[in-house]
């Protein structure tokens, strides 16, 4: 059922300083709320228990796309239409292009960001993947100051984040440098559009002497959490993907993930298109180490 | 029952017409165009993002009014469907709709017709894949598509420079 509207409040801060203030003034009694994507649907299904938001849509210092040599870096409130969008995005990581395309439509793709993605902690995002393979690291901010912190390991559990009081995801970082490397992802679902994945995979590796020198990999849908599949890279890191090799990475697979049955998939399906998926990505490196 | 949240007020230009809305912070803006501004030809589909029939134009760019609280909409431009028809006159794509068999029942029509001329004031000659993800968002279970992405084709045709 419908939430009783005019039991929430919402204020649209001037600037992120008066967010942060008004955060640090009130612990816990403000939310942020950005393009509304997720929230607006828990309002309109009665699931959204906290009753106060502060508009961050409009703050500029959470905007905009920057790039140096070493880094690509995403305001948190990049939308995923400016990121299929942006030519050094499309060209050195593929990946997050993709992503931002197989999200929603381009009605969802004009409004959702990708801090609101990582903040919402969906365990089906289609971002997050390539976020984690690509080594993403997340600019947290609050009125004690900055830090940076690797977006592996930043949850803690089924929607939950690793974010302190008062904090706020300012910026999205990846480094560059991996032009190089085979780019491979893969969202399976109902159907091609507007679809939430059954299972979705990204791996990134850097063939080298018909090795796999170096790699990631990535999974959504098939964990509490987006999953990094540590065990499964560690299996091929430095051989050759035999067909042996990867039937033996397919096992590891298979242990290291934790699907559910649920209202869009089995977790025995899950299982074996995840393994499914990780065959495909390897045939794609044997294709290059030739 | 919880505290009422105060009411506020947003000015925003909708269809070229200065306008005062005025309702709770977040109440949808779908609501508060259909039953404040009398723009009803905004429908309501699914009111979860995934239908779009409450498309409209925000700044150019097209959203789900069903996911956007009253206050995100301060100082927005809007384009609703009635905002569509300049002079009495039907834009290519309305008049495709038509000839086509584009629209049935009707109700994902505006939102269909607003993703067409969105998907066209970006990209002037889609190719038939980007005319297909450009109506992605817009569900239809009357016509099975066909005609709609036929309309669609038609209208870019007659846009043509030179047709």
């Amino acid at each position: 059922m419908r939430s009783y509207i005019p039991g929430y409040e919402m204020e649209a801060p001037r600037n992120l300083a008066e967010a942060l203030e008004r955060m640090a003034r009130e612990p816990g009694a403000w939310k942020p709320f950005a393009g509304g994507t997720d929230l607006m649907v828990l309002l309109e299904a009665g699931k959204l228990p906290h009753r106060r938001y502060l508009s961050i849509w409009k703050l500029p210092e959470l905007r905009g796309i920057a790039v140096t040599p070493q880094h690509l870096t995403l305001g948190a409130l990049t939308t995923y239409s400016e990121i299929r969008q942006h030519e050094i995005i499309a060209h050195e990581f593929p990946l997050l292009c993709r992503a931002a395309a197989e999200t929603g439509s381009v009605a969802t793709q004009n409004r959702g960001t990708i801090g609101g993605n990582i903040a919402n902690a969906s365990p089906a995002a289609d971002s997050p993947p390539a976020l984690l393979v690509y080594d993403a690291e997340l600019e947290l901010i609050s009125t004690r100051g900055a830090r940076w912190v690797p977006y592996q390991g930043f949850w803690k559990g089924y929607k939950q984040l690793d974010l302190r009081e008062g904090e706020l995801i300012r910026g999205i970082r990846v480094p560059r440098g991996k032009t190089s490397w085979t780019h491979f992802y893969r969202k399976v679902g109902t159907r091609r559009a507007q679809a939430i994945s059954k299972v979705c995979f990204a791996g990134t590796a850097q063939i080298d002497a018909g090795r796999i020198a170096d790699l990631r990999i990535a999974l959504g849908s098939v964990a509490p959490t987006v999953l990094r599949a540590l065990e499964t890279e560690k299996i091929l890191r430095g051989q050759k993907p035999t067909p042996a090799l990867v039937h033996a990475a397919e096992q590891v697979l298979a242990r290291e993930i934790a699907p559910i049955d649920d209202i869009r998939s089995t977790a025995h399906y899950r299982i074996r298109v995840a393994q499914n998926l990780l065959v495909e990505f390897c045939e794609n490196l044997a294709a290059d180490t030739k | 029952m919880p505290e009422a949240a105060r009411k506020i007020r947003v000015q925003c230009e909708i269809n070229g017409k200065a306008t005062t809305l005025e309702s709770h912070p977040m109440s949808r803006l779908l609501d508060v165009l259909r039953e404040q501004a009398g723009l009803t030809g905004t429908k309501e589909g699914c009111g979860e993002g995934e239908c779009g029939a409450c498309s409209i134009e925000m700044d150019g760019a097209l959203v789900n009014s069903c996911l956007i609280p009253l206050l995100q909409a301060d100082g927005t431009k809007i384009r609703t469907i009635e905002g569509v028809t300049e002079f009495a006159k039907l834009s290519a794509v309305q008049q495709a709709f038509l000839t086509y068999g584009g629209a049935q029942c009707g109700i994902c029509t505006p939102g269909m017709i607003l993703a067409a001329l969105n998907l066209l004031s970006r990209n002037a000659q889609p190719t038939e894949s980007e005319i297909r993800e450009g109506l992605s968002g817009n569900l239809c279970r009357c016509t099975g598509y066909t005609r709609i992405f036929e309309s669609v084709v038609a209208a870019c045709r007659s846009l043509r420079p030179g047709s």
